[in-house]
């Protein structure tokens, strides 16, 4: 019996059950403190369904080999490409649908598509277009983060981390030079240059939240998002029990082995990497239509961290991942990230929740990276 | 003074036009910097007086920090991203100091004095950890960098300054108004330019002055020579064999870990001594800030410079401060120039920033493929 809780204990490993205790320890006080309980389950939940498909993007470069993705924000910014696009689409067609209703005729195409966006479907028609155009650029992106990988194998993640900054950098300049010309997102001033933040307001905004959610009190439960979460989350692992699936998972384990069986290692890191980039692109999204705000500039510089933490958190380490691991990771991680600002803040009257985010997130990214794991190359 | 190149052995001779190829392939970084510089001073329009000013003040400001970095590169631990730990520690011994009100000379080296035990802990902190992630000290130290930067954090932010309880800091210019925690901003008045100014030098040239901030160049010379002649050392010849092979040296009776440890510890304090004068020179500090932008500022100088994660000299050092900080200077303005929007200038010193570090490190992994190769070559005798 003992014997069995010890390995239970030695699977989940210490720093695990040091944390889950301890946000249960945050959930148990909240009655004390004058926290609601209910509102701070509920905002758990939400900021899992947020962050859950930003962790999964995870999974596909630690089970190739690649190591963690430092370099998500290259994923995150093909979203936003996504994103503002389809703002910018739906500025443009409401124009033109101005036009139509006044007598004006244009093309076929374009006037189905401006009706349809002043239907009840054009949230979803919306985050469609978002999604559209991110997921190529995503794939694109994606594959040439991957000739870099493949050419530096050993040091991915040093070079990951600031490909990722310097990607953000570039689109930081971007963001100002592209010449996109809806007033709801560039500079009212200068007429040019998107702004810091932009609201999805009026276009697709909680457009997954709000589908079938749950909402009594202070509790509220974003059904949609979870389900597309459940969605995502199926398909990585639907992904990783097909035959490129598990090539890919023996390329990461032992890459020798895997040449000399056939596989072709470089392929399948590139693969892995483009699906990473890809769910980074489709996980932004997510994050971006539960919160409400699109943000650019420096906004995506540090969001592999958070993400990074979670899975780790999540029992994952740099060369396996789970389905498992990304969701408890993520709830794990959130509920700390949630529960310390209020429950700390009450008890201590100040905020320490960015110190204790610090110290919790970079010491499970250290804890990983300093496990016994086989020596690589 | 430089280390042996591995291929020593090789048998076979190169010629003339594989040695340029070679040699343009083991400096493409700072070739590369030396042509954007050639083309951004044109246009940003900067005299050559007010250049040679900005770059002699960088390099004293700078070059004793980048310095710090060479050890560990010597003992094959990569590029101490755990040198913020340093610099951190630098930085609690000038808070001391300016809440005591020691000035001048003393003021820093009482400040060194007191950052010397504190960065030595962290150092050996930093080197044990790194030896339980062989292959990857990098990105831990990286990591380890944010993760301490987080109790350093909890400990100026939130324990400085409670009166009789923690760490008594009195002086109400430090301390936040809520009476517990160091201010965003420190004004360094007591030790601003104290050992730039100990040594003054100005000499005028027609119709521009140059002063050169001797006091500091010394220091940074002196750290030079200590470098040559701890490479020399017992302890030092312990480091190169280990930055060749560590399972050799293992076998050959050096203590590797131990060793390793030491170069991190070294390498530490080092980095707090080179905070404080950076910041003696800047004249006020960023309590929550400084120390983050001075481990990529000093990594990304040390790369331009043409120093690779596994080999770096002195040399390295000054050519990568001076490239790194014209780029530095000279971009915004070049940048407005061209394009003529003022944001896009910052931006893109951002991207000088972390571009030159991720280009750096995808150019020494690709380099260092191609010199594998070479060396295969070289062995088939090809």
């Amino acid at each position: 019996m003992s014997g069995k809780f010890e390995k239970f204990i030695s699977d989940f490993g210490w720093p695990r059950i040091i944390i889950a205790l301890f946000l249960l320890l945050l959930f148990a006080s909240t009655p004390f403190v004058g926290v609601k309980l209910d509102t701070s389950i509920s905002d758990t939940l939400v900021r899992v369904g947020m962050n859950g498909v930003l962790v999964l993007a995870m999974v596909p470069m630690v089970q190739s080999g690649c190591g963690l993705n430092f370099g998500l924000p290259l994923g995150i910014i093909a979203g936003l490409l996504g994103a503002v696009t389809s703002i910018q689409v739906a500025t443009s067609f409401d124009a033109l649908y101005q036009v139509i209703s006044s007598g004006g005729s244009v093309g076929v195409f374009a006037s189905a598509l401006s009706s349809v966006l002043q239907s009840g479907a054009r949230g979803l028609a919306l985050f469609g277009i978002a999604l559209a155009i991110a997921l190529p650029c995503a794939a694109i992106l994606g594959f040439l983060y991957a000739q870099i990988l493949n050419r530096v194998k050993g040091e991915e993640m040093m070079i990951a981390t600031y490909v990722g900054f310097s990607s953000v950098a570039v689109m930081c300049m971007a963001w100002l030079l592209l010449p996109f010309n809806s007033p709801v997102m560039v500079w009212g001033y200068g007429g040019s240059g998107l702004r810091t933040t932009i609201s999805t307001e009026g276009f697709w905004r909680h457009i997954l939240s709000d589908f079938g959610s749950i909402d009594f009190g202070n509790f509220y439960f974003p059904t949609g998002m979870f389900i597309f979460f459940a969605i995502m989350v199926c398909i990585v692992w639907a992904f990783f029990r097909t035959k490129t699936g598990t090539a890919m998972t023996a390329a990461g384990s032992n890459p020798e082995f895997a040449r000399a069986s056939g596989i072709d290692v470089n392929k399948m890191r590139t693969i892995s990497v483009m699906l990473s980039t890809v769910l980074g692109a489709v996980g932004i999204l997510v994050y971006e239509q539960s919160f409400g705000f699109i943000q650019l500039y420096m906004g995506p510089l540090y969001m592999a961290f958070p993400a990074v933490a979670a899975i780790l958190l999540g029992g994952a380490s740099v060369n396996k991942a789970t389905m498992a691991n990304v969701i408890v990771g993520t709830f794990l991680f959130q509920g700390i990230l949630t529960m310390t600002p209020s429950v700390i803040n009450s008890i201590l009257k100040s905020d320490m929740s960015e110190v204790i985010r610090i110290i919790v997130s970079n010491g499970m990214i250290l804890y990983a990276l300093t496990r016994k794991t086989r020596v690589k190359r | 003074m430089t280390p042996p190149v591995k291929n020593d052995s090789a048998v076979h001779k190169f010629t003339g036009t594989e040695n340029v190829k070679h040699f343009l392939i083991s400096n493409s970084v700072p070739i590369i910097f030396i042509a954007l510089s050639a083309i951004a001073i044109p246009i940003s329009g900067f005299s050559a007086g007010y250049l040679i000013q900005e770059m002699l003040t960088r390099l004293a400001r700078n070059s004793f920090l980048v310095l710090s970095l060479l050890i560990p590169i010597m003992a094959g631990m990569g590029l101490n991203f755990g040198m913020v730990l340093g610099a951190m520690a630098g930085q609690i011994g000038l808070i001391f100091v300016t809440d005591w009100a020691v000035v001048g000379i003393p003021g820093m080296v009482l400040a060194a004095l007191i950052s010397m035990p504190i960065a030595a802990f962290l150092g050996f902190i930093c080197g044990s950890v790194l030896n339980k992630a062989k292959g990857r000290e990098m990105v831990t130290s990286y990591i380890l960098g944010f993760f301490i930067n987080g109790i350093y954090q909890f400990v100026v932010l939130y324990t400085m300054g409670i009166r009789g309880l923690h760490i008594p800091i009195t002086n109400p210019q430090l301390v936040l108004s809520r009476g517990f925690g160091i201010r965003n901003a420190i004004n360094l008045t007591g030790i601003r330019r104290a050992l730039d100014n100990a040594l003054p030098l100005t000499h005028n040239f027609g119709h521009f002055t140059i002063s050169i901030p001797l006091g500091t160049y010394v220091t940074i010379a002196a750290f030079c020579f200590f470098i040559v002649w701890f490479r020399r050392t017992k302890l030092g010849q312990d480091m190169r064999a280990i930055g060749q092979d560590m399972a050799v040296a293992g076998s050959a009776g050096i203590a590797v870990e131990r060793t390793r440890v030491i170069a991190i510890v070294i390498s530490t304090v080092l980095a707090a001594f080179g905070q404080i004068i950076f910041l003696q020179n800047i004249g006020t500090m960023n309590t929550y800030n400084s120390h983050e932008q001075t481990g990529m500022f000093s990594i990304a100088a040390l790369l331009i410079g043409g120093a690779t994660v596994s080999r770096a000299s002195i040399t390295n050092v000054f050519v990568g401060v001076t490239l790194f900080h014209m780029m530095f200077v000279v971009s915004p303005t070049a940048g407005k120039e061209l394009i003529g929007q003022a944001q896009l200038g910052e931006y893109f010193r951002v991207f000088v920033s972390y571009g030159i570090i991720a280009v750096a490190l995808v150019l020494h992994a690709w380099k260092r493929l191609q010199e594998r190769e070479r060396a295969r070559r070289g062995l088939r005798g090809e």
